[in-house]
């Protein structure tokens, strides 16, 4: 009787709960971004309007596209500590270069990602732990950065200012560009065969290879999205910020990593979700500033309430896949 | 008819001079990135201290504190666009970086709302700036250390963060000093991010590849690091620019007791925030005659009147002067030329 089991019914109410459980996991990102979203408009009414989620959320554009960013390498099994202090310096040449050369910055933005295209197939060649190559790294885009632009200051480029200030009507622009970049990367990623296999890549190598796939290229391609997603999150940035500093970025290494896992995706496996990403950058850019500036903590103890707050949110994420096992 | 002209300006600037408006129904926001060094929290206790006076005097309705987790620009773009949505009347600022909020600081000013930046300034024109002569306080240590060492000799130099326009300035006033005294030569250059562990962690590091040095000149927060490092070498102590902190000053009083020591110290300070709410405050109350860059001078001590300042200083903490009304007033009225 017990060899048959596996089978017959006994095996179907757990996974039909499996299947409850994944449903909720993927519905979360969306419901903590709702909780958050309901607890400002409770302590900030007037943020809740078209000028107020212009305000809110235009800082989170960046956040969403290194955390996409970030997502490629996770599919892949890998985590990149760079991207960070790589916004940072896409951001440095966005402002110097792609303004008053714009060919020349071209060029350099694109050498970028084809540095980190190279990273990609250094890491599988030579077998080497990417948090390693990843956090030296950090440290040559930070030096480059410095190099490129030694004080504060730069330009935008007029048109990436024109795109990132545009003020469609009735949608705020940020949450038109979150659905695109959601919608597309989901498409890319989620439905596409190659975008299975580079999944696949993260999920089951072994039988990947074994199928004949080269796990070199799609570990280059992981990378150069990676390094794709970099270059447009700082330019996204710029564009916001008008101007350039070279530690402007530092901050977006955790935040990118802390956004894919609370989208739903895990360090391993190549389980990622893309809307889940973007719905978890925004809801990290959301509980981590308005919310915090509008609950009036004394000064304080601001620090540790933001960090209280992210415990909080990732938490509530740790507890759904506890129970999916 | 020109006498005339200057006396109408004059009057018409007397008249904006008082109060033309009730601000006691105002609110002040102060948007602050890093609170983590002595210099910070000594900033943190004048602004609150003064602000919370002024709260119970009626002069103004309210002024909270924002201070960021990181030191990041994009999460003080983003507060200072939340203070915008909380309707706040006034920002007062001290800034990530001094073009890169330029963005956010716009849409303030669109708003209505009066930013006044310190310290860490901003440079997007709406905004107010209460600015010290970093450049000249570089120039003058360089002055300083001619005195204490008229033969001239190596120097080192320590600087402070690394992509900031208060490094970059001092850094410039420094050479400036540098180029006007050839008898100094800067033989090397370290890293100490206005910190006593990092000062001296990397003093130690460059120190047996220097020649002797007879000076340091640095940018406050780092001389006493530098001095342990020296003591722990073994070589032979150099005249030391300090900057104000309070573990620097006792320093230097334990040398100058045992061998009459002598050197000088000077920094920005930290009450310049509570300067920089009274300009605020002045706005709102109809001020038009404020000019958007308002220079005020950095605090120094020399030799003779450092030991009276010391014991006024918290431990740990740096030397402060926290503005009233009237001082602020009377700052106000020393830029308007």
């Amino acid at each position: 009787m017990t060899a048959i089991a596996p089978g017959t019914t006994p095996t179907s109410s757990p996974r039909s709960s499996a299947a409850r459980a994944r449903l909720l996991r993927s519905l979360l990102p969306a419901l903590s971004l709702a909780l958050v979203l309901i607890a400002i408009a409770w302590l900030n009414p007037r943020a809740i309007s078209y000028f107020g989620f212009s305000l809110m959320l235009n800082l989170a554009i960046p956040i969403a596209l290194a955390t996409i960013a970030q997502m490629f390498v996770i599919s892949g099994n890998e985590l990149d500590l760079s991207i960070g202090t790589f916004v940072g310096f896409v951001g440095c040449v966005t402002a110097t270069w792609l303004k008053d050369a714009p060919l020349l910055g071209v060029i350099v933005l694109i050498g970028a990602i084809g540095v980190y295209a190279l990273l990609g197939a250094l890491i599988h060649l030579r077998n080497l732990p990417s948090i390693v190559v990843t956090l030296g790294m950090s440290f040559v885009w930070q030096g480059l950065a410095i190099l490129v632009l030694p004080k504060p200051g730069g330009k935008a480029p007029d048109w990436l200012l024109a795109l990132m200030s545009f003020k469609p009507p009735f949608i705020p622009f940020p949450i038109i560009a979150a659905l695109v970049i959601a919608a597309v990367v989901h498409f890319g990623l989620m439905r596409t065969s190659y975008g299975v296999i580079l999944r696949g890549s993260g999920g089951n190598p072994a039988a990947l290879r074994r199928a004949g796939w080269s796990l070199l290229r799609t570990k280059i391609v992981l990378f150069a999205l990676t390094g794709l997603f970099g270059v447009l999150s700082g330019m996204a940035l710029i564009g916001i910020t008008t101007s350039a500093d070279a530690n402007i970025g530092n901050g977006y290494t955790l935040l990118a990593i802390a956004g894919v896992i609370l989208g739903g995706g895990e360090f391993v496996g190549g389980r990622v979700s893309p809307i889940g990403a973007v719905l978890g950058a925004l809801t990290l850019a959301l509980a981590a500033s308005p919310l915090l500036t509008f609950m009036h903590i004394p000064p304080d103890w601001q620090v540790a309430a933001n960090g209280a707050i992210l415990i909080i949110v990732l938490a509530a994420r740790v507890l759904i896949s506890r129970r999916e096992r | 008819m020109k006498k005339l002209l200057v006396l109408s300006a004059l009057a018409a600037m007397l008249a904006s001079g008082t109060a033309l408006a009730d601000t006691s129904g105002k609110k002040i926001a102060f948007s602050n990135n890093y609170a983590g060094n002595s210099w910070r929290q000594a900033m943190l206790d004048s602004y609150g201290i003064v602000t919370k006076k002024a709260v119970d005097d009626k002069i103004v309705g309210a002024a909270d504190i924002f201070t960021t987790a990181d030191k990041e620009v994009p999460t003080q773009a983003a507060q200072v666009q939340n203070l915008i949505l909380q309707g706040y009347d006034a920002i007062v600022i001290n800034a990530a970086s001094p073009d890169a909020l330029n963005g956010a600081i716009k849409q303030a000013c669109d708003a209505g709302i009066v930013v006044v930046s310190f310290d860490g300034i901003v440079t997007e024109p709406c905004a107010y700036r209460v600015v010290v002569d970093f450049k000249d306080m570089g120039k003058q240590e360089v002055e300083q250390m001619a005195k204490f060492q008229p033969k001239g000799g190596n120097l080192l130099e320590i600087r402070g963060l690394a992509g900031t326009s208060i490094d970059d300035a001092i850094h410039a006033g420094i050479l400036e000093g540098v180029a006007a005294h050839p008898e100094f030569k800067i033989v090397g250059s370290v890293t100490g991010d206005w910190d006593q562990t990092t000062a001296q962690k990397a003093v130690a590091t460059i120190l047996p590849s220097l020649p002797d040095v007879v000076g340091i000149v640095d940018q406050g927060g780092d001389g006493y690091g530098a001095a342990q490092a020296f003591a722990a070498a073994g070589k032979p102590r150099p005249t030391i620019i300090m900057g104000n902190r309070q573990d620097e000053l006792k320093w230097w009083k334990e040398q100058k007791e045992k061998d009459g020591y002598k050197t000088w110290s000077a920094s920005i300070a930290p009450g310049v925030s509570t300067l920089a709410f009274w300009v605020a405050q002045q706005v709102l109350d109809g001020r038009k005659d404020i000019p958007h860059d308002l220079l005020v001078p950095y605090l120094a001590f020399t030799q003779d009147d450092f030991e009276a300042a010391l014991p006024k200083i918290k431990e740990g903490g740096v030397a402060t002067h926290e503005y009233t009304q009237e001082e602020a007033i009377a700052a106000i009225k020393a830029n308007i030329k």
